[in-house]
């Protein structure tokens, strides 16, 4: 396996928790890996630390041979520009700029292009979310779906090698959620991209994901194909796959003999 | 909102600050009375300024007619020299012109007064106006008041 | 627990000016007014200056006109009513006109600054900005700081123009003092470096001051609806204490010969 990300000894902690515990991870180059886990564990966390918004405070994260942990703020903003790109929750559309003007903002400010071959690269780039015919839509007009496209026609704008999907799935309907699986399975193949998604929607992510890596009190407890980890992975593992209310997890938060308390008063 | 729109009224927002600066020197601070072209230079030396301060005014007959432009002290004699500007179109002051300080109203401002002698020539660039007469100072009127009654008693 | 609670609240508020420090090295020291393009310049410009010209030069009237009544009815006693535009011209130029255009600045641009950051901030638009290599605090922070330090004065001076013809108005038309004793008085004691300069340099750092307390606490939020409000009431509180305590210092400056 040829990592593109690779993570070592990594503990980050917010405040009194500890989040990550010395985590080690390497994720495939030009594959789709789903970072799954229950809430709270700090899976979107862990997207901020590989795109260098924050800092772990001890351990590594190498991105493309870079150690993003110990660039300098120029060099981070230029690792970023170069090759990486992020899709946020609520797609993160700039509100005062119209469909078009989101997706040129990076060409714009990153390029001296001109005008007119900006515009083919903006149109190419709605074209291959659906949303060409949108272009001169505000952000505000558009349904969530929508805008989720055209944050994603935005993040590829620069044409980047790694992308990152945090929850891409929540609170859409079922339509605008096949249109999302459907286009970054399709952006990861025909542009070879390393994506890396967060989430917890265990259909979704298993039907496009090649690797599953599932995440819970800051360990890595499964990472592997989603058919295998589905069969051989452990009890913790195959109870969040399956979605089973009881089990390693367990249904009560811990607490005293329920006997014992109920008699004791 | 269009980017013209933008432009334009940002230019008028700039211009209307410009009008008000000019405003506030011309109008309100009255540079154009400083801006005169034309001028000479005369010194005068007093006992006592009181107050008077650099830009008070030089009047003849409740007229400006020039500027003070420095005040310092003549260390040599330990009294106080006064440089002013008189406007050049004022030409004939005579040279036993004397200067007094005077005050506007009774507790306005201190400007420099001057009256014309009956000297048949005339008061040139850097000449001294030997005539003087300093400020009224209450402080040594009522001292000088105190001194002779207490003589008489 | 009185001490413990109150060291607390001093570490945090240290940290928060160490923050606010950073935020004005990293945006206004390395970009010049039109770093981020002049188009956002002039966007920013339009939206903190032009539209605060309303409220700046009613409010400005008021003020005037309420200065020529007040010190009409104080110089009638010393029979020096003839100083009015002196005074009026003054107060103006000197302390009003610099600090109550940044005080009504902080209110009407300084809360919507801190909204609209705060916004940006809670929807991830920094945050997607930053991912894409964009530095915000260039492309968001230092054009709104250079059109706050531009607008201010010039709101400023408007304010002042129109007090000191507000009074005018007053004095002149409604008292019948005469119109030449009001500019020219005024004229003969107004001194344009002294007090029309000064009162400028004031409000340029006013002007910075409270844009710069405004997009701090926007970029500081929490982002939640609620900790924008917060954020928008602490800019108001903030930025009103910071001009009037700053003038302080700076009139002190000032007279001391500076």
């Amino acid at each position: 396996m040829d990592p593109y990300i690779s993570i070592s000894e990594l503990s980050f902690r917010r405040g009194e928790r500890l989040i990550y515990d010395r985590l080690s991870v390497d994720f495939p180059r030009g594959k789709v890996t789903a970072i799954m886990g229950p809430s709270g564990t700090g899976k979107t966390t862990l997207l901020r630390l590989i795109g260098g918004q924050l800092k772990p405070d001890q351990g590594s994260v190498v991105v493309a041979g870079q150690r993003v942990n110990e660039l300098s703020r120029r060099q981070l903003f230029e690792l970023r520009r170069e090759k990486m790109g992020m899709l946020f929750q609520t797609g993160a559309l700039f509100t005062d700029l119209s469909v078009f003007d989101n997706v040129a903002f990076p060409l714009r400010t990153h390029t001296d292009l001109p005008e007119t071959m900006i515009r083919d690269l903006v149109l190419m780039k709605l074209e291959a979310v659906g949303l060409r015919g949108a272009r001169d839509l505000m952000p505000s007009e558009l349904s969530g779906g929508m805008a989720r496209r055209v944050a994603l026609a935005r993040s590829i704008a620069m044409d980047p090698e790694l992308m990152l999907y945090d929850e891409p799935f929540t609170g859409l309907d079922p339509i605008s959620m096949g249109m999302i699986v459907k286009l970054i399975r399709a952006l990861s193949e025909a542009l070879g991209l390393t994506s890396l998604l967060v989430s917890h929607d265990v259909e979704e992510s298993c039907s496009i994901a090649d690797y599953l890596c599932l995440v819970s009190d800051g360990r890595v407890i499964g990472f592997g194909p989603p058919d295998e980890l589905l069969h051989e992975g452990n009890d913790e593992v195959r109870q969040f796959l399956r979605g089973d209310p009881d089990g390693p997890v367990p249904f009560h938060y811990p607490a005293a003999d329920y006997r014992q308390e109920l008699l004791s008063s | 909102m269009q980017m013209r729109n933008v432009e334009l009224t940002v230019g008028a927002f700039m211009i209307m600050g410009i009008v008000a600066l000019v405003l506030m020197a011309f109008r309100v601070s009255g540079l154009t009375q400083q801006a005169t072209s034309d001028t000479y230079t005369l010194k005068a030396r007093f006992e006592n300024l009181a107050g008077l301060n650099e830009r008070a005014k030089v009047s003849m007959s409740g007229v400006t007619i020039g500027r003070v432009t420095k005040v310092y002290l003549d260390q040599e004699w330990y009294s106080a020299v006064v440089e002013m500007e008189i406007n050049a179109d004022v030409e004939t002051l005579t040279r036993d012109t004397s200067a007094a300080i005077l005050t506007a109203g009774l507790l306005g401002e201190k400007y420099i007064g001057l009256t014309v002698g009956a000297d048949p020539e005339y008061l040139e660039d850097g000449d001294w106006i030997e005539d003087t007469q300093s400020a009224l100072v209450l402080e040594e009127l009522i001292g000088r008041f105190l001194f002779n009654k207490a003589e008489e008693g | 627990m009185m001490v413990q609670r109150l060291g607390r609240r001093g570490v945090s508020a240290m940290q928060s000016m160490g923050r606010a420090a950073i935020l004005f090295y990293r945006s206004l020291l390395w970009g010049g007014p039109g770093s981020a393009g002049w188009r956002d310049l002039l966007q920013q410009i339009h939206a903190v200056g032009v539209r605060s010209l309303s409220i700046i030069i009613v409010a400005g009237f008021f003020v005037g006109m309420v200065l020529g009544l007040q010190g009409y009815t104080i110089l009638i006693d010393f029979g020096s009513e003839a100083a009015l535009g002196t005074m009026v011209s003054l107060t103006l130029l000197r302390e009003l006109g610099p600090v109550m255009t940044a005080l009504l600045f902080a209110g009407r641009a300084g809360s919507a600054l801190t909204a609209e950051i705060g916004l940006m901030k809670t929807t991830e638009q920094l945050s997607a900005m930053e991912m894409m290599g964009v530095d915000p605090l260039k492309r968001v922070i230092t054009p709104r700081l250079w059109a706050g330090m531009i607008a201010v004065p010039i709101l400023a001076l408007l304010f002042s123009t129109v007090g000191i013809w507000g009074g005018a108005f007053v004095a002149v038309d409604l008292l019948g003092i005469d119109e030449g004793a009001y500019w020219g008085n005024m004229q003969a004691s107004v001194e344009f470096y002294e007090d029309v300069v000064k009162g400028i340099v004031k409000s340029v750092v006013f002007g910075l001051v409270v844009t710069w307390i405004a997009v701090f606490q926007g970029y500081d939020s929490v982002p939640t609806s609620e900790g924008i409000g917060k954020a928008t009431t602490q800019t108001v509180v903030v930025s009103s204490l910071a001009v009037l305590g700053l003038d302080f210092v700076l009139t002190a400056i000032m007279l001391g010969g500076v």
